[in-house]
């Protein structure tokens, strides 16, 4: 039964919502299950929630290994609770919006989460070198290749590649760098990425009969029938 | 080193003045003559309105659609003389219009969305030259009606009966026992190793399932493979550290993994902080994900699911710690980081495939056997489709140009 019941669910919701694209009658149901899968969401949320606390607070509690981090998740997680909760300082009070500008919601918001999420996206254009460092180098004959399509899109992006190559006539304006970048990119780039997508769209067809199908039980902790 | 302009620098200076002011000016006249002859004044001025206005059911939905079509007004000329076209609805017997859109100039159309099935409405449609407005003649009534099918998907659900029919036959095929050659995934020969590695360190492993939730296949794939990787896990009693950043995929992973841990033998050895919840912030998730990189140095990393931005931050730091990594992903913006910075990486429909492929169990192998015949599809249509074009092009051929359209029509979602 604890396994009947999940598979007639998926056979159920897949085939439904297959049904839904194809058949307009069906399309209410489609947006049904998706509303049905946000009301889980959102009371899984509490599961999460309460787990974060309860793992944070018992490591506090025993002053386990790293402590001082779980003080600070569990400071920040009820200060922005209490302050979205009761509205503090909420210029319109308790029945405006909690996003109100002046509210301690919204400046705590502004003025410590924005920034500190910017700070680790800015991380990104560090590790992007980093890895750019290790990707290109000409190992071997894949990597000099990619070394040299991204030589020449970077340079193509940039003015030192109009000027380096504006002087080659029209006729061969091909292998002017900045149409020979637009080129790899809309051309060898491009169909690389489409041959991905369409491999992308057959795998998720065939991952999606396999579970409407009861084939692929795996995320219910079992092999096969 | 500069010194006084001479005479000659001088007359040159002045003389490129007097060129660009009378080049200026040349343009300036020419402009003024290229402008309408005369704008009427939006005082007195109407417009004509557009005519011949009719509204026709939208095909293909649930009844909650109609399309209002028009014929252009006299002075929609295309040079912004009009300020575009307003639509307005009634019901069948009330003579209050209510506006339902407003559109560009040069539009002939608009649909209005915002329609009951069966009741009956009627439109009119005005000409706005700067707020004055010229309404057409009344529409007939039209009511929104439903249809059974769509009919514009068709060639989508033939592709589709295909692709699912071959997945469906091999899967079948496999079953009666015939071998099926599947080529090897590099990637996925490396986990039993990568799993090994962080056995023989004594270290955890670190286990991502992506930053979406359980309604992205990508999360169930990254899922069904957590499956896999825990009774490893389990068999080897290593430690698994999954911080995760929905609810649902915590409740889902714990279930994965606590039933591996009962299959393995060992369910005293299961842990329900084994799966935590950390947030549903992209960078506060990946902030936390990279602390607890750097505080555990995990042996062995996998991310496995739906990545954004925060893949290669993931990725360099597991580098960074020295661990092994294997990612996957079907989001193509992220796979060149991936690769970049992880040991093995299962591009776009090899993570799909993943857990068929360890599962070696012939029905699942049989539906990537399925997926072949997809490819072959696929690669038969767009050959012939650079064949068509290419003649067509090249000689100006009729015959491959039709064949050319046909092949995009097929092969275009039209909704």
């Amino acid at each position: 039964m604890k396994r009947q019941v999940p598979l007639l669910i998926t056979l159920i919701v897949g085939t439904v919502l297959i049904l839904s694209v194809f058949f307009p009658p069906a399309e209410r149901l489609g947006e049904d299950f998706s509303i049905f899968f946000d009301i889980i969401a959102v009371f899984a949320f509490f599961l999460g929630g309460g787990n974060l606390v309860r793992i944070h607070g018992n490591r506090l509690y025993r002053k386990g290994k790293d402590w001082g981090f779980s003080l600070v998740t569990l400071l920040g997680f009820f200060i922005m609770l209490i302050a979205g909760l009761f509205k503090l300082w909420n210029p319109g009070g308790i029945s405006a919006d909690v996003t109100a500008t002046g509210s301690l919601f919204q400046m705590l918001y502004d003025w410590i989460f924005n920034p500190l999420g910017a700070t680790m996206y800015a991380l990104l254009a560090f590790y992007v070198a980093s890895a750019s460092y290790r990707a290109f180098r000409a190992k071997n004959r894949e990597a000099t290749i990619l070394l040299i399509a991204a030589f020449v899109i970077l340079l193509g992006r940039t003015p030192l590649g109009v000027y380096a190559t504006g002087w080659i006539p029209e006729s061969f304006s091909l292998v002017q760098i900045p149409n020979l970048a637009i080129w790899i990119m809309s051309s060898p780039n491009l169909a690389g990425q489409r041959a991905i997508m369409i491999g992308i769209a057959l795998g998720v067809i065939s991952m999606s009969l396999r579970l409407i199908l009861g084939v692929e039980r795996t995320y219910l902790g079992v092999d096969s029938e | 080193m500069t010194g006084r302009p001479t005479i000659l620098t001088r007359t040159i200076k002045l003389s490129i003045l007097i060129i660009f002011l009378f080049l200026s000016l040349f343009c300036h006249l020419l402009t003024a003559q290229a402008l309408p002859a005369a704008i009427p004044d939006s005082s007195s001025f109407q417009a004509s309105p557009p005519t011949n206005v009719r509204a026709v059911d939208f095909k293909y939905d649930r009844g909650e659609a109609l399309e209002v079509r028009w014929n252009l007004s006299s002075d929609d000329t295309g040079s912004n003389f009009i300020t575009g076209y307003e639509v307005f609805r009634a019901g069948e017997k009330s003579d209050s219009f209510v506006s339902v859109g407003f559109v560009a100039p040069k539009t002939e159309s608009l649909t209005d969305k915002s329609v009951e099935r069966g009741k009956l409405y009627r439109y009119k449609v005005a000409t706005n030259y700067k707020g004055n407005l010229a309404y057409s003649e009344i529409s007939a009534a039209v009511a929104p009606e439903m249809d059974p099918i769509n009919w514009n998907l068709l060639n989508l659900f033939i592709i589709g009966l295909i692709i699912a029919g071959a997945v469906i036959y091999f899967i079948a095929h496999a079953k009666r026992g015939k071998k099926l050659f599947i080529r090897k995934i590099a990637g996925l020969e490396a986990i039993d190793e990568a799993i090994g590695r962080a056995t023989e360190m004594g270290r955890p492993i670190l286990f991502i399932p992506g930053i979406n939730d359980m309604d992205d296949v990508q999360t169930i794939a990254g899922i069904t493979l957590l499956g896999r990787v825990a009774k490893v896990v389990a068999d080897y009693d290593i430690k698994i550290n999954m911080p995760v950043s929905r609810s649902l995929v915590m409740t889902t992973a714990r279930e994965t993994i606590k039933e591996a841990y009962l299959g393995a033998g060992r369910p005293d050895a299961y842990n329900d902080d084994m799966v935590r919840y950390i947030t549903d912030e992209q960078f506060g998730y990946v902030a936390a994900v990279d602390g607890v990189m750097v505080r555990e140095k995990p042996a062995t990393c996998f991310y496995l699911g739906a990545f954004f931005a925060e893949s290669l931050i993931l990725a360099e730091t597991g580098n960074s710690i020295g661990a092994i990594q294997i990612a996957g992903t079907a989001q193509p913006a992220q796979l060149p980081f991936f690769v970049a910075a992880c040991d093995y990486t299962l591009i776009g429909e090899e993570l799909f495939a993943a857990s068929a492929y360890l599962s070696n169990e012939p029905k699942q192998l049989g539906s990537l056997k399925g997926q072949d015949v997809g490819k072959l599809l696929a690669m038969i249509v767009i050959i012939a489709g650079v064949l068509s074009a290419t003649i067509a092009s090249a000689w100006g051929s009729e015959f491959f140009a039709k064949l050319t359209e046909y092949l995009v029509r097929i092969f275009t979602i039209q909704n």
